[in-house]
C-alpha cells in the first residue's frame, strides 16, 4: 500500500501591524492592532483612551459656568457646538429664557464652526486618500478665515469659552455682519475648490465609492448619528427632528446619501456646508441689530435646581449630547458626555475587516473621529 | 574625443556626470518644492537664500551631517547596503544616455537595452531595504514596491521596445536600440505622433515606476509611513533621495529622447545648415525644454492626484497597459514586415489609445461593484494583540 506523502502548503503567518499612537493617518492618539493576511485586514482592534482627561469627572467639582471650558476639550474642532449643547442643557434645567439676539449669534457661530470643521475634515481626509497636501492646503486657507472671525468675537481660536447659560458671554464686535459676509464669501470659494480637485478626481472615485457600504438597519443599530447616519439614507437630522434653539426659522435641505459609502459620507459633508452658508445668510439678515444678549436675573453663582436633564444637538459628527444630573445647589452632581464619534468609531471593526489595508485607512478617516471627543 | 587618449576621456565624461547629477537633484528638489507650493496656494521654500534657493543645499548639509541611525534588531548588511543597491543601477544606467549628440559617457549599440535592464535592479534594494529594516511598515511597503515595479516594468519595457521597432535608421531601414539612431530618426517627425499609444503608456508607467502620484503606494506616507525608507536617516536616506531623483532624470530624459525628438525636432538641421552655434543652441534648448516638460508633469501630478489602491494599481497594468501595449507590438510588426508609410502606425496607434482612454473611462465612471462587509464574528475574550 502506498503511503501518500501528506499534503504540504506553503506556512503563512499572519501579521500584526501597530497604526497608531502616532501615525500620520489616525487623526490623533488613535490605536488600530491590524491582523493582516498580505494587503487584507482579517482583524480589527481599536484601542482607545490614550487622551483621556476625565472631562465628564472633572466638571462635576466646577460650578456651572466653568464647565464650559471642559466642553471646549471634548471636541475641539466643533467647539461652539459642544458649549451650545451643555448650555442647553443647563438652560432646560433652570428654564431659562435666551434673548433673541443670543439665539442668532449661536446659530451663526455654531454653523460656521461646522463648516470649519468639514473643512478640516475634508483636508485630513484628501491626505488619507493620498493627496500630498494640496486638500489640506485648500481648505485650512479659508478655515484660517473662519478662525480670524471667531478671533475677533470670543478672543480665542481654539477654546472659545464663548457661549453661557442664558446667552453668550459679551457682544458682537460693531463689523459682525461684514466680517462674517465676507468669511462666507471666501468659504464658498472654498468649498467649490474642493469640490473641483476631489469630487470627480477619477482616482478619488476608484477609491471611495463603494467602499464600506452601511445599510440603513446597520447604521441605526450601530448608533451611527450624523453625516454617516445621513450618508446611508436615513434622513435624521437633530436640526430638523426636534428643532432646538431657533432652527426652526430657517429654509434648508438635509442632504443624504443612497450607499452608505465612504463617498457618500464625504459628498454628505460637502452638501451640508452649502447648506451651513445657507443657514448663517439667513440669520445674518434676521438677526435683531440691537438687544440684551444674557437673560436677566442671573446670578454670579448659578444655582440650579434639582433635577436631571439630557440636551442633544447635531454637532458635525453626530449627536452630542450633555447628561446632568442636578441635587441643587452650585455644582452638578452627575455629568455625561455623549460623543457621536466615539458611538461612531464602535462600528470600525465592522467596517474595516476584510478591506485592504489602504482602505481601512481611508474608513477610518470618513468617520472624521476627534480623539478628544472619543476618549474625553 | 577629448584629447586623443580614451581612458582620459572616458574619467572626464563621467566625472562631468558624477558632478552634475547631484547638483541636479539639488535644484530638482528646490524646483519641486517651489512647484507644488505654488499649485498649493503657498511659497515653497523662501528664508534660506534669495527665494529660498539655499533650501536644498541647507537640507543636504543637514542630511549629510545627520547620525547614521540603525535599529539593533536590524540586518545589518542588507539595511546598510540597500542604498547602494538603490542609487548606483539609476547612476549607471545614466553612462549610455545621450544628452547631446556630443555629450554622453558612451554610447551604445544597445544602449536602450542596457538603460532598460540596468535600471530594474533598484527593486532588489526595495526589498533588501523593506527586509532589512526589521519593521513591519518598511516590510509592508517592500512588498508593494517588489510588486509594482515587476508590474510596470513590462508596459515600460514594452513601451521603448515599440518605438525601437519602428524607428528609422541611417540606412532606410527600420528598428535600431542605439539611442542616438533613434533621435536621428525623428528629425522630421517624433515618434510621439506615429506611437502615440506607446507614449501613453511610457508616461504612466514611468509614474509607476517613480513611486509618483497616483501611484506612489509603496512609499504612502499615510499608509506605510514612508515604506521601505522608514527606519533609514540622514545619508542612507538622501541616497534614497538621491536615486529617486536620478531616475526621475532618466526617465524623463529617455521620454524626451524616444518620443519627444531630442535636440534633433524641430528646425534644428535647418538652422544649423544656416549657422553651427545657433543649431547647437538650439538644440540645448531642446534638450532641457523637453526634459523638463516630463519632469514638470511628474510634480504637477504629485500635487493634483490622490493615491490608487494597490489591487487597482495592478488591475491597471495587466488588464489595461499590458494588453495595450501587446497591440502596439503587433501593429508595429506588421507595419515593419509589410513595409506600410508610418501614417498607417499613426493612425493605428492613435485608435489603440483612444479605444484605451474611451474604456478606463468607462470603468472609473460606471458605479462599482458594492462591497459590503463581510460579517464579522464577534470576538473571543479583549485581550490585546501586540
Amino acid at each position: 500500500m502506498a503511503v501518500q506523502p501528506p499534503e504540504r502548503e506553503l506556512e503563512t503567518l499572519d501579521l500584526y501591524i501597530n497604526v497608531g499612537p502616532q501615525h500620520p493617518a489616525t487623526h490623533g492618539v488613535f490605536r488600530m492592532v491590524l491582523t493582516v493576511d498580505g494587503e487584507v485586514v482579517e482583524d480589527c482592534d481599536p484601542v482607545i483612551g490614550y487622551m483621556h482627561r476625565g472631562n465628564e469627572k472633572l466638571p462635576e467639582n466646577c460650578d456651572y459656568r466653568q464647565i464650559i471650558g471642559y466642553h471646549d476639550r471634548t471636541d475641539y474642532l466643533a467647539q461652539f457646538n459642544t458649549e451650545w449643547t451643555y448650555c442647553l442643557a443647563v438652560e432646560k434645567l433652570m428654564g431659562l429664557e435666551v434673548p433673541e439676539r443670543a439665539e442668532y449669534i449661536r446659530v451663526i457661530l455654531g454653523e460656521l464652526n461646522r463648516i470649519a470643521s468639514h473643512l478640516m475634515f475634508m483636508g485630513a481626509f484628501g491626505t488619507d486618500v493620498g493627496f500630498f497636501g494640496t486638500s489640506f492646503m485648500y481648505t485650512f486657507r479659508e478655515r484660517e478665515t473662519i478662525q480670524d472671525f471667531f478671533e475677533a468675537v470670543t478672543g480665542e481660536r481654539m477654546m472659545y469659552n464663548y457661549f453661557r447659560p442664558g446667552g453668550v458671554a459679551w457682544d458682537v464686535p460693531d463689523d459682525f455682519e461684514e466680517h462674517a459676509r465676507y468669511v462666507l464669501d471666501r468659504v464658498r470659494t472654498a468649498i467649490d475648490d474642493i469640490d473641483g480637485i476631489m469630487t470627480e478626481n477619477e482616482v478619488f472615485l476608484a477609491r471611495c465609492r463603494g467602499l464600506s457600504p452601511v445599510t440603513p438597519e446597520q447604521a441605526i443599530n450601530w448608533g451611527f448619528s450624523g453625516p454617516m447616519l445621513r450618508a446611508t439614507g436615513v434622513k435624521h437630522d437633530l436640526r430638523r427632528a426636534e428643532p432646538y434653539s431657533i432652527y426652526d426659522r430657517f429654509d434648508f435641505e438635509i442632504p443624504v446619501g443612497t450607499q452608505g459609502d465612504v463617498y457618500d459620507r464625504y459628498l454628505v459633508r460637502l452638501e451640508e456646508m452649502r447648506q451651513s452658508i445657507r443657514i448663517v445668510d439667513q440669520a445674518l439678515r434676521q438677526m435683531p441689530k440691537n438687544g440684551p444678549i444674557m437673560a436677566s436675573g442671573l446670578k454670579r453663582t448659578i444655582r440650579v435646581p434639582p433635577g436631571e436633564v439630557y440636551a442633544r444637538t447635531e454637532s458635525p459628527r453626530g449627536e452630542y449630547g450633555v447628561y446632568i444630573v442636578s441635587k441643587g445647589g452650585d455644582k452638578p452632581w452627575r455629568h455625561k458626555v455623549r460623543a457621536a464619534s466615539f458611538c461612531n468609531l464602535s462600528a470600525l471593526r465592522n467596517m474595516v475587516v476584510g478591506n485592504y489595508v489602504a482602505d481601512a485607512i481611508i474608513i477610518l478617516g470618513s468617520i472624521d473621529i476627534v480623539l478628544c471627543e472619543v476618549d474625553r | 574625443m577629448i584629447g586623443n587618449n580614451p581612458w582620459l576621456d572616458g574619467i572626464l565624461r563621467l566625472l562631468v556626470v558624477a558632478v552634475a547629477v547631484p547638483l541636479s537633484v539639488i535644484v530638482l528638489n528646490y524646483l519641486e518644492r517651489k512647484v507644488i507650493g505654488r499649485v498649493q496656494n503657498r511659497l515653497g521654500p523662501m528664508r534660506v537664500g534669495p527665494y529660498g534657493t539655499l533650501q536644498s543645499v541647507a537640507d543636504t548639509i543637514k542630511l549629510l551631517t545627520k547620525e547614521d541611525v540603525r535599529p539593533s534588531t536590524a540586518d545589518q548588511w542588507s539595511f546598510e547596503l540597500a542604498p547602494y543597491v538603490v542609487v548606483v543601477p539609476t547612476i549607471v544606467a545614466l553612462v549610455t544616455v545621450p544628452i547631446m549628440p556630443d555629450l554622453f559617457i558612451r554610447n551604445l549599440g544597445l544602449g536602450l537595452f542596457f538603460i532598460v535592464a540596468v535600471s530594474t535592479v533598484p527593486i532588489v534594494g526595495f526589498v533588501m531595504a523593506g527586509w532589512g529594516s526589521d519593521n513591519r511598515y518598511a516590510l509592508l511597503g517592500a512588498m508593494r514596491s517588489a510588486a509594482q515595479l515587476i508590474s510596470y516594468e513590462v508596459p515600460l519595457i514594452l513601451a521603448v521596445v515599440a518605438v525601437a521597432m519602428v524607428a528609422h535608421t541611417a540606412d532606410g531601414g527600420r528598428g535600431t536600440l542605439n539611442l542616438t539612431e533613434i533621435v536621428d530618426g525623428q528629425d522630421k517627425v517624433p515618434y510621439i505622433f506615429w506611437q502615440s499609444l506607446a507614449f501613453f503608456i511610457f508616461t504612466v508607467a514611468g509614474l509607476a515606476e517613480l513611486y509618483r502620484h497616483p501611484f506612489d503606494i509603496p512609499v504612502a506616507e499615510s499608509e506605510v509611513v514612508g515604506g521601505p525608507f522608514v527606519e533609514y536617516s540622514g545619508m542612507r536616506w538622501a541616497m534614497f533621495q538621491l536615486g529617486e531623483y536620478v531616475s526621475l532624470v532618466l526617465i524623463s530624459l529617455l521620454g524626451a529622447l524616444v518620443f519627444l525628438g531630442g535636440w534633433n525636432w524641430p528646425l534644428v538641421n535647418e538652422l544649423a545648415e544656416r549657422n553651427a552655434v545657433a543649431g547647437t543652441a538650439l538644440q540645448a534648448v531642446l534638450m532641457l525644454g523637453k526634459t523638463s516638460f516630463f519632469i514638470l508633469f511628474f510634480f504637477l501630478m504629485r500635487a493634483a492626484m490622490p493615491r490608487l489602491r494597490v489591487d487597482q494599481l495592478m488591475a491597471f497594468s495587466w488588464q489595461v497597459l499590458l494588453p495595450l501595449s501587446f497591440y502596439q507590438i503587433i501593429v508595429n510588426g506588421l507595419v515593419v514586415v509589410y513595409g506600410w508609410p508610418d501614417v498607417v502606425l499613426g493612425v493605428l496607434s492613435g485608435l489603440g489609445l483612444l479605444a484605451g482612454s474611451a474604456l478606463t473611462y468607462r470603468a472609473v465612471r460606471k458605479p462599482t461593484m458594492v462591497r459590503r462587509p463581510r460579517p464579522v464574528a464577534a470576538r473571543q475574550g479583549s485581550e490585546v494583540k501586540v
